[in-house]
């Protein structure tokens, strides 16, 4: 559990910040703060095990038929990266906290550090490689609100978006590469993915899953050619760089390398791929570092070119080799995340960051240029620094690998730490050292401990590190490499290997050449100005504008505005897709029994066709339009009546009614008639897309009740326990209240929402002052004489107790015969729509008692308590009990929870025609009829 | 009878994408109920057709399949609810834009 809840926290602790806001900076920071200390001594409880050799696990189960789990475990490569996501982001909050300016909004940057943090601790304790994707695509979305913090800047923008862009595409390859893996492996646990390494290593999906995992990897960690969005992601506040670009984000492709190390490395192919995109970030990364004049850009290669060496390292392949790069990951972390905080502290104290205009800082802000200098300094290698320690074991790693010819990759690694010397010294000579420069635009001094403080401590451990590697960091160290190499290590760490061995020499050579590359530096920049480079972000931006583009044709040709091309387009499609998998197949007739033709049937099919077929040819009055509709619509019932479906019949006959009503309503509102808009070609080219769709569906149908079902049909339990299971005859009623009464739950509800939309939208309506108008201009209809006619008035007032008790009745007998709650609530509707209709909207509303939204309300909480009170009998939601009573002077009778929760589709179905009804009425009170008062009009017209 | 109930729906669905193809909002939904006549019987046959087969128990075996009828009677229900929807920002959308046309103006600001 315990693991869980340490990934958990800065999830759980991110809304802090934002709360505590408002009790001022500080107490937003510690917020902030303390979540993650609780984090990290979370952790530090586990240290003991894990630096024994143990693994601490925790597993909660959570989809365990996909292989979804929320597994995690910490090992030592664990432990050291979760050590330095909590460590250097406890030193963070505190550097933010006096960094951000009165005008950042505070708590959100917090929310956003902590939501980072989480992702990344998840990424380096998940188990299971899908949740380890999950982490993986939230440290990019959390990175993205990170480096986009200033959103008033556009560079913040750009920057985010193309390290959003660049990462996230990573970040899908990655899916499918750790997909492969996991199906190799049979598992997604990594615990058992990682010992499979011959299984993996021997599949021929090898080299796919690898060539994406990589891709994943190179452009997390900006390894060349993906390296160009770390740069521009240096838009972000120094905190967020300090962050993402020492200790986290970047690390995130170093620490995926490392953890798939045992099952990865170790062959041809990896060592090729790795081991020279790893040289290559790493020279030519060093090159560009040293001719860029904005610190936070010279820090941002830098970046990249140690993220090569450690990359150029793991592609070795070799054990001593992992170790090594395992070692460097930490002191990389302590001298770079100190070196960009400086950079920090300088922008804020000189408000400039370009080294052609900074100089001579040493003596206005002596306790940052002495933190500067010694994380400088093993930035550059520089002796007893950690910096150095690493660099002489990659160096001597280096001399005794094969890389096209026995000296290559020695020669290459040694130019990679000459310009690491070079731009090393290059930022502490022109920034600290020289004369003072007295044109810098604001005079520095240093700032406040809560600035330096948390570089200084990073500082420190450069130096601690640097002096005492074996006391201070190789229990580390071999706790993590042995969690990489899979076998305990025991490395040794010194300052003097000797005479004889190559990377002193090298590291001399390096030193040197650095010191001169320095002297001559303003030679080389006229060269290095005078060269053609490719600008990336021109590139990028070029990619992303035509891909862009290419997307917008292709929807622009789908979807141009017109609702016509785009329903032809999908009809035209799914025929087609229908047309092909019928002829891919092999066909015979159906050989299920055919019913014979009676000449009822037939008669009424014809009738039916007929009246369908003569709508598109008079549709352009819409009223005859409306009626053949209802004609059409009300002939379904009998066919219904006849194919032994009951209950439907009843169902289409009064939805049938009511929504006629509803149209003719609406149709008061609009146009009577339809103008001859389209052409006859175009008529007959939607009359061909029309007979498609129909000769499909009408075949498909054809083909579908020819045959017997493929499966056995559920519905026979349904039968089979309509009666002792649910207590009713009529099977559709049980499984509408019963079996599926879930299903019927949501419908209801989907029912009464559409019903309040309804209102919602002609309430808007009303208060539009531009409806008003058009409404009081509606041309009034003077078509009939009589708005309220006597017989009619009268008729539907004798018929309103009638209907109402046949409503009853089909309510009472759904359970065991055709009817139920749906069918009640719809004779109950339409007899009080002929009310309305007869006697007009203000005579009939001003004697209803109560309010359709009531009914709705009502009707949805009744079917709920219904399922509700199974809960009292320890049964899940919505089963039913029925029992049978037996009261005098009647007869026996059932009693059913069913019918209470039929009660509430009754009240629910009433409540919702009513008021879609009524909702549309409403709007004719604006157009100017008086509203009538009595019950029928004596006098004729108004 | 198959033939015919078939002949039934394929005509209801063709004149529903028909009117569904026309300009302007009010054969666009006479369209989409025909749609649903078609849909809602295609469901229904899904159950096959069967004669005085009603699913009330003890009215005599066979009975017809009860499932596909539960499913489209509050398909039937739903898709009035539909309607009443669309049919409502029908009446909204002729009374704010002054015209019943369903197609963006092309080149308009939308």
């Amino acid at each position: 559990m315990s693991l869980a809840l340490i990934a958990a926290l800065p999830f759980l602790g991110a809304m802090l910040p934002g709360l505590m806001i408002r009790r001022g900076r500080n107490a937003c920071a510690i917020a902030a703060g303390s979540v993650t200390a609780l984090a990290l001594l979370l952790l530090a409880g586990h240290a003991p095990t894990v630096l024994s050799g143990g693994i601490v696990q925790t597993r909660i189960d959570w989809l365990p038929a996909l292989g979804l789990n929320a597994t995690f475990f910490l090992d030592g490569l664990g432990l050291l990266f979760a050590g330095l996501i909590l460590g250097i982001g406890l030193l963070i909050i505190l550097y933010a906290r006096f960094y951000l300016a009165k005008s950042d909004p505070m708590g959100l940057f917090f929310t956003y550090l902590l939501l980072f943090q989480g992702a990344m601790l998840g990424i380096v304790l998940s188990d299971n490689i899908l949740l380890l994707l999950i982490f993986w695509e939230l440290t990019s979305l959390s990175s993205f609100l990170l480096i986009g913090y200033w959103k008033h800047l556009p560079e913040g923008r750009q920057g985010a978006r193309m390290a959003l862009a660049v990462t996230g595409a990573g970040g899908l390859a990655m899916i499918a590469g750790m997909l492969i893996l996991g199906n190799i492996a049979g598992s997604c646990d990594l615990t058992v993915i990682l010992t499979q390494k011959a299984a993996i290593q021997a599949s021929p999906h090898y080299l796919p899953a690898l060539i994406l995992i990589l891709i994943g990897a190179f452009t997390k960690s900006a390894q060349f050619p993906f390296h160009f969005w770390l740069p521009h992601a240096m838009a972000a506040p120094t905190p967020v760089s300090a962050y993402l670009h020492s200790a986290t984000m970047v690390k995130a492709g170093i620490f995926l390398m490392a953890r798939l190390w045992p099952v990865l490395a170790g062959t041809p192919e990896w060592f090729w791929i790795v081991a020279t995109t790893g040289l290559v970030t790493m020279v030519l990364a060093a090159a560009i570092a040293l001719f860029k004049d904005d610190l936070k850009a010279l820090l941002a290669f830098s970046t990249v070119s140690h993220l090569g060496l450690v990359t150029m390292l793991l592609g070795f392949g070799t054990k001593p080799a992992a170790t090594v790069a395992v070692f460097h990951i930490l002191n990389h972390a302590t001298f770079k995340a100190a070196l960009f905080m400086t950079a920090g502290i300088v922008d804020h104290a000189a408000h400039t960051r370009d080294l052609r205009r900074l100089g001579g800082l040493r003596r206005l802000m002596p306790v940052t240029f002495t933190i500067a200098a010694l994380a400088g300094l093993s930035m550059a290698g520089i002796p007893p620094l950690n910096g150095f320690l690493s660099k002489e074991l990659m160096l001597e790693e280096a001399a005794h690998t094969l890389w096209l010819t026995p000296w290559a990759m020695g020669l290459l690694a040694t130019v990679g730490a000459l310009l690491s010397v070079a731009y090393s010294f290059r930022l502490l000579a022109h920034g600290f050292l020289g004369p003072l420069r007295d044109d810098l635009p604001h005079r520095p001094h240093d700032p406040g401990p809560g600035l330096w403080l948390a570089p200084g401590f990073l500082a420190l451990l450069v130096v601690v590190i640097g002096l005492f590697p074996m006391a201070s960091a190789a229990w580390l160290v071999d706790a993590a490499a042995g969690a990489v190499t899979g076998e305990a290590a025991h490395v040794h760490i010194s300052h003097w290997h000797g005479l004889q061995a190559p990377a002193l020499w090298m590291s001399l050579a390096a030193i040197g050449g650095g010191l001169a590359l320095l002297g001559l530096y303003p030679r080389l920049r006229g060269i290095w100005d005078a060269l053609p480079r490719p600008e990336a972000k021109r590139l990028f931006d070029g990619l992303v504008e035509s891909l862009a583009q290419l997307a917008r044709t292709s929807i622009e040709g789908l979807h141009n505005g017109s609702f016509g091309r785009a329903l032809s387009l999908a009809v035209l499609a799914i025929a087609g897709a229908a047309l092909w998998a019928f002829l891919g197949g092999s066909h015979v007739a159906g050989d299920r029994a055919r019913l014979p033709a009676d000449p009822v049937t037939l008669g009424l099919g014809l009738i039916l066709i007929g009246a369908a077929l003569s709508v598109p040819i008079l549709h352009r009055n819409r009223v005859v339009a409306l009626i053949l509709t209802g004609v059409a619509g009300l002939l379904i019932a009998p066919l219904f009546v006849l194919f032994s479906a009951p209950d439907l019949a009843l169902t289409q006959v009064a939805v049938e009614v009511v929504t006629i009503l509803l149209m003719l309503v609406a149709l008061h509102f609009l146009p009577k008639d339809t103008p001859a808009e389209s052409a006859m070609p175009r008529r007959l080219r939607d009359a061909g897309i029309a007979a498609i769709a129909g000769i499909g569906i009408g075949a498909l149908a054809w083909m579908m009740m020819t045959r017997a079902p493929a499966f056995d049909p559920i519905s026979t339990y349904h039968l089979a326990q309509s009666k002792p299971g649910a207590g009713g005859t009529n099977a559709v009623n049980t499984i509408i209240v019963d079996f599926r009464g879930y299903d019927t739950f949501g419908e209801i509800i989907v029912l009464g929402i559409a019903a309040l939309v309804i209102y919602a939208l002609s309430e808007t309506l009303l208060k539009s002052a531009a409806v008003t108008r058009r409404l009081a201009a509606h041309p009034r209809a003077r078509e009939s004489g009589d708005r309220h006619p006597m017989m009619l008035v009268v008729s539907t007032r004798l018929l309103l107790p009638m209907a109402m008790l046949v409503g009853v009745y089909i309510y009472l007998r759904g359970h065991n015969m055709p009817g139920g709650g749906f069918v009640a609530g719809l004779v109950f509707a339409i007899a009080y729509l002929m009310q309305y209709m007869a006697s007009g909207y203000d005579w009939t509303h001003a004697r209803q008692r109560f309010d359709h939204h009531v009914l709705i309300g009502w009707g949805v909480l009744i079917a709920a308590l219904a399922g509700v009170g199974a809960w009292a009998f320890g049964l899940p939601f919505l089963t039913s009990g029925y029992d049978y009573v037996h009261l005098w002077p009647l007869e026996e009778f059932e009693l059913a929870t069913a019918a209470i929760f039929d009660l509430g589709v009754f009240l629910c179905v009433l409540g919702a025609v009513l008021l879609a009804l009524a909702s549309l009425s409403r709007l004719a009170l604006r157009t100017g009829e008086a509203p009538n008062t009595r019950a029928y009009d004596t006098e004729g017209a108004p | 009878m198959e033939a015919l109930v078939a002949l039934v729906i394929g005509t209801l669905a063709a004149v529903g994408i028909y009117l569904m193809l026309r300009l302007r909002t009010f054969p666009v939904i006479l369209g989409l109920t025909f749609l649903s006549y078609a849909v809602n019987l295609f469901i229904f046959v899904s159950g096959r057709l069967a004669v005085n087969a009603a699913p009330i128990i003890g009215s005599g075996e066979p009975y017809a399949d009860p499932l596909p009828q539960a499913l489209v009677l509050t398909a039937i229900v739903i898709s009035f609810g539909m309607t009443a929807v669309i049919m409502i920002m029908a009446v909204g959308g002729h009374l704010t834009a002054g015209h019943d046309r369903i197609d963006l103006d092309k080149g308009g600001d939308q």
